[in-house]
């Protein structure tokens, strides 16, 4: 109850401190997403209706990366931006951007293997229909893409999911520092350490209705573009 | 797309200044909202922006051997000076101290209030197959755990995960642990006043000499990493050896308690 009343008295006292955490972890994890679309479901479209040896390989590799635990890629991530690391010279370790690519590499896999499976299903409906129009390549991927798009929505949301609720990689790769790298998910981890449970609580409450705000308003959009299609 | 692509640029941009340096440093002075109050008074003095990641002692200096970080701020001195005699700071000066203590839940089940010293203490604390809670993260907390022990005569290692509980985090999260499973931690002061989930544990032994806990300040070397920002590593660590920044520590208070006592050499 206490968290609660905390987290109530945060946001209608306009805390600068919160907003300030809460509106880097929105771009943080919002330019994660959309780079990671841009990459996922292309690629989880064009694997679904591809045919070439190893396939099923990349498939199973792509469900099996969905696992992989946020610390390893933020361990991974680091060592490669550690200044003494291959990508030391672009000074990225401990900076925002250092945060995005480490959550781009923990949702790629997430909404790949999803969109993959959606297209999939479309595939074995449509593959004849286009292939008599001729429909291939890039162009069938572009048309995959825009018949399921609202099927995708639930991939994407669930990539944002991820991003905006992973703590293990970006406290690794962004160091938690104050008013640079602190997000929400590395804040609540703060203060959970210093005891402070009322306010770690709080936080998390805050974060989890700002997922469901996200979640809310691309589910309205989606369904008043499905009304207007069909009406 | 253009805009898209001023966008991404943007918020690619590192945000790292000519003033700007990373401090790797210990949790305590971080949770314990040292450098909340004190690096206001640096930016405003030098000019220098301090960004702090704060790990324990034995990540923050394998951080900054890899050159992830301008300045070092830890307590351990062996591992310090070790530090710096391979090569990887300029130079290691004394800048503070507390002391730990041993907390525990305050009916004191293993008598740990009696013990003469904090070598009796621990032995009491087995002997009575009480529970303890250690960091078992290499940090500077542990390192002197492991030494209080050896010092004892005690191997807890035989007794890890039935007494001996090793949490392998933060001091903060094994407070939460220890005072949770009503075990005994040792921590420093600083993190234990400043905590706010202390439930019904107190403190159950201090006041040890051998429980001294020194902070010591190191620049890492510009020679070992030409990456690092050595100007402003050496203005700030000049600033916290200065009268006054050795005054703004002293003057630091939590609750009406000093947490750090100056000691610039």
């Amino acid at each position: 109850m206490g968290a609660l009343t905390e987290a109530f008295r945060l946001i209608i006292t306009l805390d600068p401190d919160l907003f300030e955490i809460l509106w880097l972890s929105i771009r943080v994890s919002l330019i994660a997403l959309i780079i990671s679309a841009v990459i996922s479901l292309p690629l989880g479209t064009w694997l679904a209706i591809t045919r070439f040896p190893g396939r099923k390989f990349c498939i199973l590799l792509l469900n099996a990366l969905m696992g992989i635990p946020p610390v390893v890629v933020g361990l991974l991530v680091y060592l490669l931006l550690s200044r003494s690391g291959p990508l030391g010279w672009l000074g990225l370790l401990y900076t925002p951007s250092a945060m995005i690519i480490a959550q781009v590499v923990l949702i790629t896999p997430i909404i790949a293997a999803l969109s993959n499976q959606v297209i999939e299903n479309l595939h074995q409906e449509y593959s004849d229909t286009f292939y008599s129009l001729g429909v291939t390549g890039r162009r069938a991927v572009v048309a995959y893409l825009v018949d399921a798009r609202y099927a995708l929505t639930t991939c994407i949301l669930a990539g944002f999911g991820r991003a905006i609720a992973e703590v293990g990689a970006v406290i690794i790769v962004g160091g938690n520092i104050d008013h640079l790298t602190r997000v929400m998910t590395t804040a609540i981890a703060l203060e959970t350490s210093k005891g402070n449970l009322t306010l770690a609580l709080s936080l998390g409450t805050i974060l989890l209705a700002l997922s469901l705000l996200v979640n809310s308003l691309v589910i309205g959009v989606r369904e008043y573009a499905a009304k207007r299609q069909y009406a | 797309m253009k805009r898209l692509v001023i966008f991404l640029a943007l918020a690619f941009s590192a945000h790292t200044g000519a003033d700007t340096i990373i401090a790797q440093s210990t949790t305590s002075t971080q949770n314990s909202g040292l450098y909340d109050y004190l690096l206001p008074m640096v930016k405003e003095d030098t000019g220098v922006q301090v960004n702090v990641v704060a790990v324990g002692t034995g990540q923050a200096i394998k951080n900054a051997m890899r050159c992830d970080g301008d300045v070092l701020l830890v307590h351990a001195r062996p591992a310090e000076e070790k530090f710096v005699a391979d090569g990887y700071g300029e130079y290691r000066r004394d800048l503070m101290y507390n002391d730990f203590v041993i907390i525990g839940p305050k009916a004191d089940p293993a008598r740990v209030a009696g013990a003469g010293d904090v070598r009796e203490a621990l032995q009491r604390i087995q002997q009575a197959g009480a529970k303890f809670a250690s960091r078992g993260d290499d940090s500077g907390t542990h390192k002197k755990e492991r030494s209080l022990w050896q010092a004892a005569a005690i191997d807890p290692d035989s007794g890890s995960g039935q007494w001996y509980l090793e949490t392998g985090s933060g001091m903060g999260a094994t407070l939460n642990t220890g005072v949770s499973l009503g075990a005994y931690v040792l921590t420093d002061r600083a993190t234990w006043i400043a905590f706010a989930n202390k439930q019904d544990a107190v403190i159950a032994f201090e006041g040890d000499e051998n429980l001294f806990n020194q902070y010591g300040v190191i620049p890492v070397s510009a020679d070992r990493c030409p990456n690092v920002n050595r100007e402003a590593a050496e203005t700030f660590t000049q600033w916290l050896l200065s009268e006054t920044g050795q005054a703004a520590i002293g003057a630091y208070q939590v609750e009406g308690e000093p947490l750090f006592f100056p000691n610039a050499n």
